[in-house]
């Protein structure tokens, strides 16, 4: 199993939108951005921009011709600031000129004053002026109320996480080609093509189908290309409207920074009961999502939070309450995991908490309370072919926890400068959008009468692999070799109303389209095989590029056979829908069966903290994971290894500032995403017999879960950490920094690292 | 007019020499292979091969282009992933497809262009070296687990068809790690280099020499203004003259953490190197550079202040010297005139029985700017401390030395009691402020702890008293 893509990604040949060849009369837009976070604007001057030479054109709000609206569950964010703005980096002006640097420079000269307003920039202060971007939600399951009095054991906290940003290397950018008429061709790095079409006529005041959208690759994007390459497609659109010229956009990776939105901070409080077993009767979590200044994603990100709030667990008596709160920050939006990681951070916080108070290994309450079959998930599904308990059993099996946690307990005890630490995460992630009319894809398949084969799909390849894996399904479908088969670019016109590439399903329910459309040329081919082999079309099939009769190979080769199809005037082509059967979910109630499925699994993580210093390695994670019948072993165990590591990037080194409203963090000398150096080896291991019944090929998506195997990194540097002072208090404030970890070890005392030093025995010489 | 071959080509062209070699290869010579991803240096998707030539034969050194003077380019050997491809898949190539090691691809080509400049220079096959010198590059997917076994995958078929002492070029081509061109490399440079003599600069040409921080802050105005591009490579970067070791101007991080004299006479400089940059960073970064950025936080810049290093500087015919400690007059406000170039640094060889460490904490460990880093030098002599120089970096609006903390120490016994007092006296000395490295009150915490750290690390070992520090 390999990966067609990575040839030419290793000889650099792979094009992504910056690298096509300039069009004849090409233009580039830069944006002016707002610098302040709140304010009312009370004077545009665009005119010193317009006279530098070489600018062609200075676009405001004014020059949209349709609708100044960008947002999508709620229309609340304008693409150009009108009056006033909402926050440092919202786009106010995009200046056109013949170079990316002069229109940067005259973006910059253009001047622009403000009456400044204060800012929001704390979630819960957001929520107390009732600054909400809709209505909050509540999730629950049994009666809290009544199941406190019979814990043995009922502990309250609070836990916060950072927002992550997503820095795909390749920032965001398009190019807008002028179509005959006012049309348009749009070559976009989104992951949303439909998104940028549908938004783009809005703006234009066109229709769709003026609008072709084009994505080839994605130099990354992990959710941040969902909504948020949008307007960036919008304004080069804008531009090349007015203009009728090509125009180019790139953001600078400092603009991308500033001017896009991340993963969502959360501050969360949190109250757990448990009986003096360890049995969780109930969790209680109310949630205050930062959603900055737009609503964006959030109300989808906050009600993912919702459905995974108990994480892998299974907990009689749940009350979650979850608030999108509107800040003058930007509109934070979709990260790989979507709302989910930040969930499960508040209950593994939870539990910890607990494990402490109760002086027992925070593993004891993990295992005990884990998902059986058939428990109930607190908005009503039920827990199917599970297996949390199989995954966590395997994996503490197969890295023989309890020895790692013999052996760190034994080097703590031994060094005391030192201290080695190790945590469990399980994770439960369910499959599907949650708005439920997002899970429906389609594909186009061509077969040329050269019989070659042309597969095109609402799936965008981001790095993720979904063009291995569609590829994969087409050839086991079509019984040809792979070189046979061309996976396309993602394209409106090939394939419309494409869903986003998100929610890991991209692989699972374009792959379900593809095959249902390769089946249909398939079985019209069999029929005109039958004829040329004169037996019953039922015995025919199509093997390793061969018709075979009942397995046996004949002398009819694919070829021969696409070629008489298209002389008997048969149709080569099939376009096929698919739609996620039996979900549906009520918001009324907050019940249903929002899930296909769920995924699984296990990881144990294992990291050592210098306490001198307050540094620490991430050593060793081990994984577990549930990928059903894997499509493309090589390529989930790239996403599961991959994935890991981007969630100890959240929870250990990256950490994004802003001072009021100003996001110190835009550098990647400032912002720092986990290096080679500072990864941990990683030994991931797929769940054996697994088959998932309930998607392509009996496989399982894996996009998203394994980013929240990192949050064991936390607890396990909490771990090492307590070892050094357990006489202080857990604290759940991610992310985990180097001074974090230090002032926790010795903020409190006068002399830091006094006593441990002063016991020891004197020096000797050297 | 600038003269470099290009992969197997020859080019001359009117190139601006301050304009980022990034621009010239992507828009003018349309090797979109490069990439860029930061324009800072950070994430290595730019690097290309750069070839002096070095007698007969050339010797590469991987670069980021972006923080690169097409100037720098002139009489070079210029490579970039399209130059490293041939008809199919290099080993390299096919490992990174065979391991899964590449999913978006925008990293890719700049792994593939720093595994083949380790390849190049490595003095024998082994994967933690590869990893060192490909660390500046970063992934966002893969999380580097899929991309170190690709690296083993080469590495394993060297040991056993390369031996590391054999004329490398030859080899490499020999194993299908380079295209053939490569072996006629050198002659095409011979042609080139011939007349390439730069003039001194002139009082009001912007003069660039590394340009690793240049191109980071002034990176729209360097491709318009008269700009001179000082060559970096020196014969001698590090020297010793009577009682004093001598650094070149333009001697480079890498120059420094490779330098077998510092090691015999300083000690412990390779690991602090190490903690500088990436290695393309380090190969360009110079001291002078380090030191007139006057960054508060400049990693060799702390070096030399625990040396207590003097610093030489020429303006045209004049020449002036002064202690490095008295350089930094406030905030990025240095004594240095209109004109001044830096000329050399040099510091007193430390005496026998001297000890020297340096520590750096920054959020991530590798690769980052410190939020406190120190160090500091030590005499011994009848088992107290006879001299003491200590420096701080992120404690301050200047890079500095804690001369309170330095005079404590004098006289005094190396042991526990001494490194706590010497602690609360840093913690007592420095005037931190909160900034995105860190707060004051941590990093105030952290210089005490980096002084307990010093200790530790020169006097704790042997004595038991902490156990080593974790890398």
């Amino acid at each position: 199993m390999s990966n067609h893509e990575i040839g030419p990604h290793t000889r650099g040949e792979s094009l992504f939108v910056g690298d096509l060849p300039d069009p004849p009369d090409l233009v580039h837009a830069a944006v002016l951005a707002s610098p302040i976070p709140h304010g009312k604007i009370v004077r545009l001057d665009t005119t010193p921009a317009a006279e530098i030479a070489g600018v062609v054109s200075v676009l405001t709000a004014a020059d949209i011709p349709g609708e100044n609206q960008i947002g999508g569950i709620v229309q609340d964010e304008p693409l150009l600031a009108e009056g006033e703005v909402h926050f440092a980096g919202q786009p106010i002006v995009a200046v056109v000129a013949d170079s990316p640097s002069t229109a940067r420079r005259a973006a910059a000269a253009i001047e622009v004053e403000f009456e400044e307003r204060p800012g929001v920039y704390d979630p819960r202060e957001a929520a107390a002026a009732g600054s909400l971007i809709v209505p909050s939600r509540t999730f629950s399951l049994g009666d809290v109320d009544r199941a406190w009095p019979s814990c043995d054991v009922v502990v309250e906290g609070r836990a916060e996480s950072g927002g992550q940003e997503h820095l795909y290397l390749e920032s965001q950018g398009a190019l807008v080609l002028p179509q005959q008429g006012n049309r348009l061709r749009i070559i976009s790095s989104t992951q949303a093509p439909t998104a940028v079409q549908r938004i783009t006529a809005r703006i234009l005041g066109l229709a769709m189908n003026d609008i072709e959208v084009d994505v080839a690759r994605l130099g990354g994007a992990f959710g941040g290309k969902e909504d948020q390459a949008t307007p960036w497609a919008a304004i080069a659109a804008l531009a090349a409207f007015v203009l009728k010229r090509p125009v180019r956009i790139a953001l600078s990776r400092i603009e991308d920074m500033r001017m896009t939105g991340k993963r969502h901070p959360y501050s969360s409080d949190f109250k757990i009961g448990l009986k003096n077993d360890g049995t969780i009767l109930a969790y209680e979590a109310t949630y205050f999502q930062n959603a900055g200044a737009a609503a964006d994603l959030s109300p989808a990100i906050l009600e993912r939070s919702l459905f995974h709030s108990t994480g892998s667990y299974f907990i009689p008596n749940v009350q979650v309450t979850a608030l999108s709160c509107r800040t003058n920050l930007p509109p934070f939006t979709a990260f790989r995991g979507f709302g989910a990681p930040q969930a499960m951070f508040v209950m593994e916080s939870a539990i910890t908490r607990a494990a402490e108070v109760m002086d027992i290994d925070r593993r004891d309450i993990q295992r005990r309370n884990l998902l059986a079959e058939g428990d109930t998930f607190p908005y009503g599904m039920k827990a199917q072919q599970g297996h949390a308990r199989r995954a966590f059993a395997e994996a503490e099996s197969r890295f023989d926890v309890a020895e790692l946690r013999q052996r760190a307990d034994d080097f703590n005890h031994e060094h005391r400068l030192v201290k080695r630490g190790l945590a469990m995460m399980p994770v439960c992630f369910g499959i599907s959008f949650t708005s439920t009319f997002l899970n429906q894809a389609a594909a186009l398949v061509h077969i040329y009468n050269d019989g070659s084969v042309s597969v095109s799909t609402g799936a965008v390849e981001m790095g993720q692999g979904v063009n291995a894996k569609i590829l994969d399904v087409a050839a086991h479908a079509l019984g040809i070799a792979k070189d046979r088969i061309a996976i396309e670019t993602t394209n409106t016109l090939r394939v419309a109303n494409t869903s986003p590439t998100a929610a890991s399903s991209g692989a699972d329910m374009n792959g379900m389209a593809t095959e249902i459309a390769c089946r249909a040329i398939i079985d019209r081919l069999r029929g005109v095989a039958a004829e040329i082999l004169e037996v019953d079309p039922e015995r025919i099939g199509i093997s390793q590029g061969t018709v075979t009769i009942d397995g046996e190979a004949t002398q009819v080769g694919w070829d021969r056979l696409v070629s008489d199809a298209y002389f008997k005037r048969v149709s080569l082509s099939a376009q096929a829908h698919y739609a996620t059967p039996k979900i549906h979910f009520d918001r009324e109630t907050e019940k249903g069966e929002p899930f296909a499925y769920h995924v699984y699994g296990s990881a144990v993580v294992e990291v050592t903290v210098d306490c001198l210093r307050g540094t620490y390695t991430i050593d060793r994670v081990g994984m577990v994971h549930d990928a059903g019948k894997s499509l493309n072993p090589l390529v989930d165990l790239g996403q599961l290894e991959g994935g890991l590591v981007q969630g100890i990037g959240w929870m250990t080194v990256e950490e994004l500032l802003f001072d009021r409203g100003r996001n110190l963090t835009d550098t990647l000398s400032t912002y720092k995403i986990p290096d080679i150096l500072g990864t941990p080896e990683i030994d991931g291991h797929f769940l054996e017999d697994a088959e998932n019944p309930n998607a392509v090929m009996h496989s399982k998506a894996i996009g998203e879960p394994p980013l929240m195997y990192g949050i064991g990194a936390y607890f396990a540097l909490l771990d090492a950490m307590r070892a050094f002072r357990p006489d202080r208090e857990a604290f759940f404030h991610a992310p985990m920094t180097p001074e974090r970890v230090l002032m926790f070890l010795h903020g409190d005392r006068a002399t830091a690292a006094t006593e441990d030093v002063a016991e020891a025995a004197a020096v000797v010489q050297r | 007019m600038l003269r470099f071959a290009l992969n197997d080509g020859v080019v001359e062209a009117d190139i601006h020499p301050g304009l980022p070699a990034l621009d010239y290869l992507r828009q003018d010579a349309r090797l979109k292979g490069v990439k860029h991803a930061c324009r800072e240096g950070d994430c290595g998707s730019c690097v290309i091969l750069l070839g002096k030539l070095n007698g007969s034969s050339i010797h590469y050194r991987v670069v980021t282009s972006c923080l690169l003077p097409a100037g720098a380019l002139d009489g070079r050997h210029v490579v970039t992933v399209e130059g490293l491809n041939r008809r199919i898949l290099s080993p390299i190539q096919a490992a990174f497809v065979d391991e899964g090691a590449s999913q978006c691809g925008f990293c890719t080509p700049g792994f593939v262009v720093s595994f083949t400049s380790y390849l190049l220079e490595a003095t024998r096959w082994d994967l933690s070296e590869a990893i060192e010198a490909i660390a500046g590059n970063i992934c966002r997917c893969t999380g580097y687990a899929s991309i170190r076994r690709a690296l083993d995958r080469v590495l394993d078929r060297l040991r056993s068809s390369v031996d590391p002492s054999e004329d490398r070029i030859p080899a490499l081509v020999r194993e299908d790690l380079l295209p053939e061109y490569f072996l006629r490399a050198a002659d095409l440079l011979e042609d080139l280099v011939a007349d390439n003599r730069s003039s001194p600069p002139t009082p009001t040409q912007l003069v660039i020499a590394g340009g690793t921080d240049l191109y980071v802050q002034r990176p729209d105005e360097l491709p318009s203004v008269d700009v001179v591009v000082l060559p970096i490579e020196t014969d001698r970067p590090i020297w010793t003259e009577g009682d004093d070791i001598c650094l070149a101007a333009a001697a480079t991080a890498e120059d420094m953490k490779r330098s077998q004299l510092l090691d015999e006479t300083v000690g412990g400089i390779e690991a602090a190197m190490r903690l500088m940059g990436s290695l393309p960073i380090r190969q360009r970064a110079t001291i002078a550079g380090n030191i007139v950025n006057a960054s508060p936080i400049g990693d060799m810049t702390m070096v030399f202040l625990a040396l207590d290093a003097e610093v030489g500087f020429v303006a045209g015919e004049s020449r002036r010297s002064l202690p490095l400690r008295e350089f930094f007059l406030g905030y990025k406000e240095l004594d240095l005139r209109p004109g001044e170039l830096v000329d050399w640094v040099r510091f007193r060889r430390p005496a026998a029985g001297s000890l020297f460490n340096f520590e750096k904490v920054s959020k991530r460990t590798h690769l980052d700017i410190a939020s406190v880093n120190t160090a500091i030098s030590l005499t011994i002599e009848d088992g107290r401390i006879a001299r003491a120089c200590l420096s701080a970096g992120g404690v301050a609006p200047i890079p500095t030395q804690l001369r309170q903390t330095a005079e404590f120490l004098v006289g005094r016994t190396p042991d526990a009691a001494t490194a706590l007092e010497a602690a609360d006296s840093a913690r007592a000395e420095v005037t931190p402020i909160s900034d995105v490295r860190g707060s004051a009150d941590y990093k105030r915490l952290l210089i005490g702890q980096l002084v307990l750290a010093h200790f530790n690390v020169l006097f704790g070992v042997e004595a038991g008293l902490f156990e080593g520090a974790i890398a």
